[in-house]
């Protein structure tokens, strides 16, 4: 049988298939899920029916189950999880077995992307299909959305299934496309920019991916519970007051909280203990800082969002009083926590993006990054400011007033790290060679979108200006410019500039120009009368608004109607150009001094064939004879071995 | 004269556009902005909208002019061109940066914090600090500010008209050039009461005074909305309020207060909060 060069022989070709099948893979997965899941079902129905009456057992059969489900998913997402095989490791250690890292090995051809697999380039792709996946079921739920606000009156959804297309729509989004960049880019990326054969915890590595799966399908399900009224940010009380279906955003959160804290943990261990000899902070590609400063948020403020959670599950199952105030609660408590989380969540979402701007825009002007440690203290200060900053959400919630000042300057301060980016990249193009391929249009689109993005965030933090924008459409255009025309275009300039070395075949030019330009004119025309509506005092999540403001309202959504085109335009062009016309792309098809682009398009299994020794940045462009590494004259173990 | 480098040529320009541009949105952008000039908190924050909108703009032009020319300009022009100057930073620009966009920043804040101080802040919690000063010439010396509580449950507004007698009604009405103390509360989820051209936006919490300042000056209708999902009819929790003549404002209050006297008595007397008694949860 033919092997794809750098791929090693299955060592299963030529077994029977129902023996292949008997493993620790997809399918287990899912089989051990699904019983799981009934088994926690019926579990929790026998042990909810066994209380006492008087308090908690008449839930047992009514539509209310809550205990019932909760522990159905959580059992279901134990039971996928061993039927990939992520018990086996520990299991067999806790017997005596040395350590290993055999499942890299194990399998080869397209099964490979269905089970555990520590090779983190497989990680890598699964992550780029699994939250491509996600992106477009929420991206479908948005169409719909648009689709009721053509006409004032309620139109095709009922009250109930437009707040659960929104929130779904929300949740979702905020759920996957935090992982968006770190997932498919970073894991892929971070051992081969910083010299490294692999992530510090490869297991982990596919735990996070294989959980974030597990979490998306949970979400979904929340459609056949009841669906979810509250919008993405989850409040209590009506978060009390909600059908079963809340249970699936409770878990889905928790899950995704749990996935990014220990993506953001593997991130950080990986570059500051595998750097190859002479990679210093200082020759690091600003990607690879863009991954530590989100890494970090990643890492500390999910485990807010658990616990805020695992309150509202207690609140909704075992009637605890958390966030009602009847009991002596408040729902300004989940408002807090949340929000602790909630914004640097959006850092976490926006600081990947500046780190792929600024690596892309030198290799397209052909000139080294402009001022590289002021980039890197933008980075670290937005990262640490962020912490500073949440109140911002709810100025008018009826906090102490004495706070608002305080948190509009620390808001209006986050702007100045901000801005740091900005100057760098304007540096980074003056007197350059600039080259319009695919991947620098999308950086572009995303200056031009992030400007947008960021202004509009001076307003909302500007606590007079806030009063009339908050809950706004104008706040619902501030956050899509930012997180749309911020990350979503960085995250396609990342996808045309690094899928050739991923996959080792060109995206098509044409088609993908034909992406950008429907995408920007369709996104700026979507979200920018947005700002306009807001200001007229549209509010957010309404089903119904006044009809002198549906001519604007129709125009937005078409232009919704087209962005949903755009993106089956990059669908296209990604079946097209990676399964038909499979254009070779050659170790460096972007004249790329960057340490990955050394290598081979694909990356073979073991990345590097020698370790190199890192001799200066990757951005040593129009200077004579530099280089981002050599090899290194002996063999030199990789930052721990393996 | 000399010819103008690239980079005064660039600052030229930007400092023409500006000049047209913020004279363009200053003449016809500032007069729209909301929320208008229905009250005096509304006027002091479409002020605060127009000094944003025209550091903005300032802002805006700066970045177009800047990467417009840049990317016409410095375009590579043939495929063989090699790679550009390897310039890897400029010490000097990086610190007019810095110090100017910081002075931007803090003079913002400190425009913001001025503008709060004038009362332009909506829900401000139990305690509130900053009351409308702006609106003290309207406010005379016998005239304490006009109680009224806001009490919003799903999906509906009540109005108490506290300073009146504490009758409840179904419609907000109040007497132009007066300032008003609103007591926003929830009797079960969050909602948040919001009224867009006269710039008041407090969330009403469960169990909570939130407390917000208000004085409409213009006499007419105002569209009042709920702007904090409250579950399923949200977008159907609006309200048509009328801001009237102080002499009609004492006629509604009169037949008004009539119209539900039977009722009135049986009214808990007025809390900041409501629970209730027996607790339950979400109302």
């Amino acid at each position: 049988m033919s092997v794809a060069p750098g791929q090693q022989q299955n060592p299963h070709a030529g077994r029977p298939l129902w023996r292949r099948l008997l493993g620790f893979h997809f399918g287990t997965g899912i089989v051990l899920g699904i019983g799981g899941f009934y088994l926690g079902w019926y579990g929790g129905h026998w042990i909810v029916n066994g209380l006492n009456p008087a308090s908690l057992g008449y839930f047992g059969d009514t539509g209310q189950n809550d205990i019932s489900l909760f522990l159905a998913y959580i059992l279901g997402v134990i039971g996928f999880l061993v039927g990939l095989g992520f018990a086996n490791y520990p299991l067999a250690r806790l017997r005596g077995y040395p350590p290993s890292l055999r499942e890299k090995e194990e399998h080869t051809g397209i099964g490979r992307f269905f089970t555990l697999n520590t090779d983190h380039k497989v990680v890598g792709m699964q992550y780029f299909v699994g939250i491509g996946l996600f992106f477009f079921i929420a991206g479908l739920n948005a169409m719909l959305i648009r689709f009721e606000l053509l006409r004032p009156e309620p139109n095709v959804w009922p009250a109930g299934n437009y707040l659960t297309l929104v929130t779904e729509h929300g949740t979702m989004m905020m759920g996957m496309m935090t992982s968006g960049i770190l997932g498919p880019f970073a894991n892929y990326l971070v051992p081969l920019m910083i010299g490294a054969r692999r992530m510090a915890f490869p297991r982990i590595e596919a735990l996070t991916f294989w959980l974030l799966m597990a979490a998306g399908v949970i979400l979904l399900s929340g459609y056949f519970y009841g669906g979810i009224p509250t919008g993405w940010t989850g409040y209590q009380p009506l978060n009390d007051q909600a059908n079963m279906g809340m249970d699936a955003y409770i878990v889905f959160f928790a899950l995704v909280g749990l996935s990014m804290c220990l993506l953001g943990l593997n991130m950080l261990a990986t570059v500051i203990t595998m750097r190859a000899p002479g990679m210093t902070w200082t020759r690091l590609p600003m990607f690879v800082w863009g991954v530590i400063s989100t890494a970090v948020l990643m890492l500390l403020a999910p485990p807010v969002l658990i616990s805020v959670l695992t309150m509202s599950g207690f609140d909704r199952t075992i009637q605890t009083g958390f966030f009602v105030p009847a009991q002596g609660g408040t729902s300004y408590l989940f408002e807090n926590l949340f929000w602790f989380f909630g914004h640097p969540e959006v850092y976490i979402l926006a600081l990947p993006g500046f780190g792929i701007v600024l690596e892309l825009l030198p290799v397209f002007a052909r000139k080294p990054l402009w001022g590289y440690r002021l980039a890197v203290a933008g980075f670290l200060g937005v990262s640490l400011l962020s912490w500073m900053v949440w109140q911002h959400h709810i100025f008018v919630s009826g906090i102490n007033s004495d706070l608002r000042p305080f948190y509009m300057l620390s808001t209006e301060l986050i702007s100045i790290p901000t801005g740091f980016t900005f100057l760098c990249a304007m540096g980074t193009l003056w007197r350059g060679q600039i080259r319009y391929r695919v991947p620098m249009l999308f950086c572009l689109g995303w200056v031009f979108n992030f400007l947008f993005g960021g202004l509009s965030g001076i307003f909302l933090s500007d606590v007079p200006s806030d009063v009339d924008s908050h809950g706004s459409f104008f706040s619902m255009a501030h956050f899509h410019y930012t997180i749309m025309g911020g990350l979503i275009f960085a995250f396609f300039a990342g996808v045309y500039y690094w899928l050739p070395k991923m996959t080792g075949f060109m995206l098509n030019e044409r088609l993908g120009k034909i992406h950008f330009w429907m995408m920007f004119v369709a996104f700026n025309s979507t979200f920018g009368p947005l700002f306009a509506l807001g200001f007229m005092g549209m509010a957010r999540r309404d089903v119904t608004y006044p009809s002198n403001l549906q001519p604007l309202n129709d125009w937005v959504s078409a232009s919704a109607f087209v962005l949903g085109i755009s993106m089956l335009v990059f669908l296209f062009n990604l079946v097209y150009s990676q399964l038909f016309a499979r254009v070779p792309a050659g170790a460096n098809p972007w004249e790329s001094k960057s340490l990955e682009f050394q290598l081979p398009s694909p990356v073979p299994v073991h990345d590097f064939d020698r370790i190199p020794v890192i001799t200066g940045d990757p951005y040593g462009y129009g200077e004579e004879g530099s280089v981002v590494a050599r090899p290194s004259p002996v063999p030199v173990p990789a930052g721990g071995g393996a | 004269m000399r010819r103008l480098g690239h980079f005064e040529r660039v600052i030229v320009i930007w400092l023409v556009v500006s000049a047209i541009a913020m004279t363009l949105v200053a003449i016809f952008l500032t007069p729209i902005l909301p929320p208008g000039n229905g009250g005096a908190e509304a006027s002091s924050q479409r002020f605060d909208n127009e000094v944003l909108t025209l550091v903005s703009t300032l802002v805006c032009a700066l970045i177009f002019v800047y990467f417009g020319y840049v990317l016409i300009v410095f375009r590579q022009r043939r495929a063989t061109d090699g790679d550009g100057p390897p310039i890897r930073g400029h010490a000097r620009a990086q610190l007019v940066w810095v110090v100017t966009t910081t002075v931007t920043v803090l003079f913002l804040a400190a425009f913001g914090t001025y503008e709060l101080l004038g009362g332009a802040g909506g829900g401000q919690g139990a305690k509130p600090v900053f009351k409308s000063f702006s609106s003290d010439q309207l406010v005379s010396a016998k005239d304490p500010p006009l109680q009224v509580q806001v009490i919003a449950q799903q999906w509906q507004f009540t109005y108490r008209y506290v300073s009146n007698g504490g009758f409840e009604s179904a419609q907000f009405v109040l007497p132009a050039n007066r300032q008003v103390e609103l007591h926003v509360t929830s009797l079960d989820v969050i909602h948040s009461f919001w009224i867009p051209s006269l710039g008041v936006k407090a969330d009403a919490n469960p169990g909570f005074d939130n407390i917000a300042y208000l004085t409409p000056t213009k006499v007419g209708n105002v569209r009042i909305q709920c702007a904090e999902l409250c579950g399923l009819f949200h977008g159907y929790m609006f309200d048509t309020g009328r801001i009237v003549s102080p002499s009609a404002f004492a006629a509604f209050v009169k037949s008004q207060s009539q119209f539900v006297s039977p009722v009135t008595k049986y009214l808990p007397s007025f809390s900041g909060k409501y629970l209730p008694d027996p607790a339950f949860r979400a109302g």
